[in-house]
């Protein structure tokens, strides 16, 4: 409503007719889809029984999508092993990556020549070649090196001696994300370092604090902010992508399902059900990086916005508040 | 002890082909206050960097309080210092700069305790305590909380000389400390930097406040393409100055 002098005048808002039929063929389509998704299909079989003399047969129908066996091996013993076994070497892989990642960036950024080089061509080297590769590559490691040793260079004498052929397939797949994530990880990395001002080094050199000390105390928690969202892809991108390990023979979630459908040829319901657990586990990865990345944005924005949880108890609360009192509701 | 804080003689500084100082010569009394002036890329802010060791100076001599910077001199030779000790005398060197730079992911009270905390290794709650009594003494005592980016300029500037402060400097640099402000705050910053003159703090300020310069400072410096021109009593240099470029400089900016 729009007051011109005395005169009260409706407004009018503008149709939006092509918007509504796009809205409404979409929602036609998916409802179409959700059916299929939802829906019973016959077997081929059919059934007949007799009551009271009376001989009755139907078709036999089963779920298209297998819902059935799919909740029937959701929570399966093999399943979870697979579950625990994915997480696992989620872990272990994005802890080589990170760790090995900022050490990466940190020697590529460094002045001196035999650090920034051979930190330049660890990132060339691992971008430029498959993960897949690599995993076939770590798993077979014997026949290039038998034995990994410490001792004196060049020299005879061993402290230590490493027998390759006691790389597992876990181990190899665990290596072999892990380094190849550590490639990736040192570009975010180096972006987030080299994000920093300036000045913030110049204020923490003047305050007398010795490299290390500026480069944890003040770089580091800064370069977070830009860090983060990227490695939170990484993980979640990474979780998937340790399906990779089923080839070289580790049981992860996708290994287990493979191994399952081998022997009862189930296996769109349990490639489902194997999807099923990746998604929510991703889900769960999506929220806790929200939370962390909130974390580390301190000091970056004047306000910190609401969380969609606080955002929920603001809107129920301004219903509320329009419910109880007939005046119109102020949103706090 | 000497007499002088500051003692450089002959200081050049060359970056690639480019000398930003040719041999410059500046001596500055305990509890003085001394004002480079001059205009942008005459080297007052290279020369500031050089006194805390931010930039290497090529030739000269350069004592702070009777101690050469960055090196040692030893059996006629000049051994460069390890980083630590570097370290170690910048820590006793306060400097505020033109942009704050202070610490974006720290509060207030974070930004002043971390360096008596990790380089003086004094405890938290004395810090925070030491803290407190230094943002009163620069008017900000309800800002403890605060992140940097919700404060003003002049009072995010404030924050940076109690910062600095915090170190119980022996000498203070100021790099053009107002210039990135807005005209209504630059009051209140160098309102701050008059109470710390008068209690007797040696100052070393780079600025474009000749107001400023004139009534606090006790020697003004005019460098001009990496030479000073002029030096001397503020009154003498800034009202009745000698050389032309003097003139030129101080009819462009008063």
């Amino acid at each position: 409503m729009t007051t011109d002098g005395d005169t009260t005048y409706r407004v009018v808002p503008v149709r939006h007719y092509g918007r509504w039929v796009a809205a409404a063929v979409i929602a036609v389509l998916a409802a179409m889809v959700v059916h299929t998704i939802f829906s019973k299909i016959p077997t081929g079989q059919v059934a007949c029984s007799t009551t009271n003399g009376v001989r009755a047969c139907h078709a036999v129908m089963e779920w298209r999508f297998g819902w059935d066996v799919v909740f029937q091996y959701f929570t399966s013993s093999l399943m979870l092993k697979g579950l625990v076994t994915t997480i696992e070497l989620t872990l272990i892989a994005m802890f080589i990556g990170i760790v090995l990642g900022v050490l990466v960036a940190i020697m590529r950024l460094s002045p001196n020549r035999l650090l920034s080089i051979p930190a330049w061509i660890y990132t060339w080297f691992f971008r430029g070649t498959p993960v897949y590769v690599q995993l076939l590559f770590w798993f077979n490691f014997a026949a290039l090196y038998r034995y990994i040793a410490v001792g004196v260079p060049f020299g005879s004498a061993h402290f230590f001696t490493f027998d390759t052929l006691n790389i597992t397939a876990f181990i190899a797949a665990a290596i072999g994300l892990g380094l190849n994530e550590a490639a990736y990880m040192s570009e975010i990395a180096r972006a987030g370092l080299i994000s920093v001002d300036e000045g913030q080094v110049e204020a923490a050199t003047a305050l007398g604090m010795t490299r290390a000390q500026t480069l944890r105390l003040v770089i580091l928690p800064q370069a977070m902010r830009v860090i983060l969202p990227p490695t939170g892809n990484e993980v979640i991108s990474m979780l998937k992508t340790t399906s990779l390990a089923a080839s070289i023979g580790v049981i992860e979630l996708t290994g287990a399902a493979q191994n399952i459908y081998a022997s009862n040829y189930k296996i769109m319901d349990l490639l489902i059900c194997a999807s099923l657990w990746y998604v929510i586990m991703t889900t769960i990865l999506s929220i806790g990086q929200y939370y962390i990345e909130r974390h580390f944005g301190r000091g970056a924005l004047r306000n910190q916005p609401l969380t969609p949880i606080e955002r929920l108890r603001r809107d129920l609360k301004g219903i509320a508040g329009k419910m109880h009192t007939s005046r119109p509701g102020v949103v706090r | 002890m000497t007499e002088f804080m500051v003692d450089a003689k002959n200081i050049a500084k060359q970056y690639g082909n480019i000398e930003v100082l040719k041999g410059v010569n500046l001596q500055v009394k305990r509890g003085e206050v001394t004002c480079l002036i001059g205009p942008s890329g005459s080297g007052k802010s290279t020369l500031l960097r050089c006194i805390n060791h931010l930039e290497k100076h090529d030739a000269g001599e350069l004592f702070v309080d009777g101690e050469l910077v960055g090196y040692q001199l030893k059996d006629n030779k000049l051994y460069e210092r390890k980083s630590n000790e570097i370290c170690q005398s910048r820590s006793e060197i306060g400097m505020v700069f033109q942009r704050f730079n202070l610490f974006a992911h720290l509060t207030v009270l974070d930004n002043i305790t971390i360096g008596m905390v990790k380089v003086r290794g004094i405890a938290a709650e004395v810090a925070a305590e030491r803290a407190r009594e230094l943002l009163r003494r620069v008017g900000l005592e309800n800002k403890e909380k605060n992140y940097p980016s919700q404060l003003s300029g002049g009072q995010q500037q404030r924050v940076a000389i109690a910062r600095a402060l915090a170190m119980e400097p022996k000498l203070m640099l100021f790099d053009e400390p107002t210039s990135a402000l807005d005209p209504e705050l630059v009051g209140e910053v160098l309102d701050v930097m008059k109470d710390l003159a008068n209690s007797g703090m040696t100052m070393i300020v780079v600025t474009h406040e000749m107001g400023f310069a004139r009534e606090v400072a006790d020697t003004v410096y005019f460098l001009d393409q990496g030479v000073i021109e002029e030096s001397g009593d503020p009154q003498q240099v800034l009202t009745s100055p000698r050389s032309e470029r003097l003139k030129g400089f101080l009819s462009k900016v008063l």
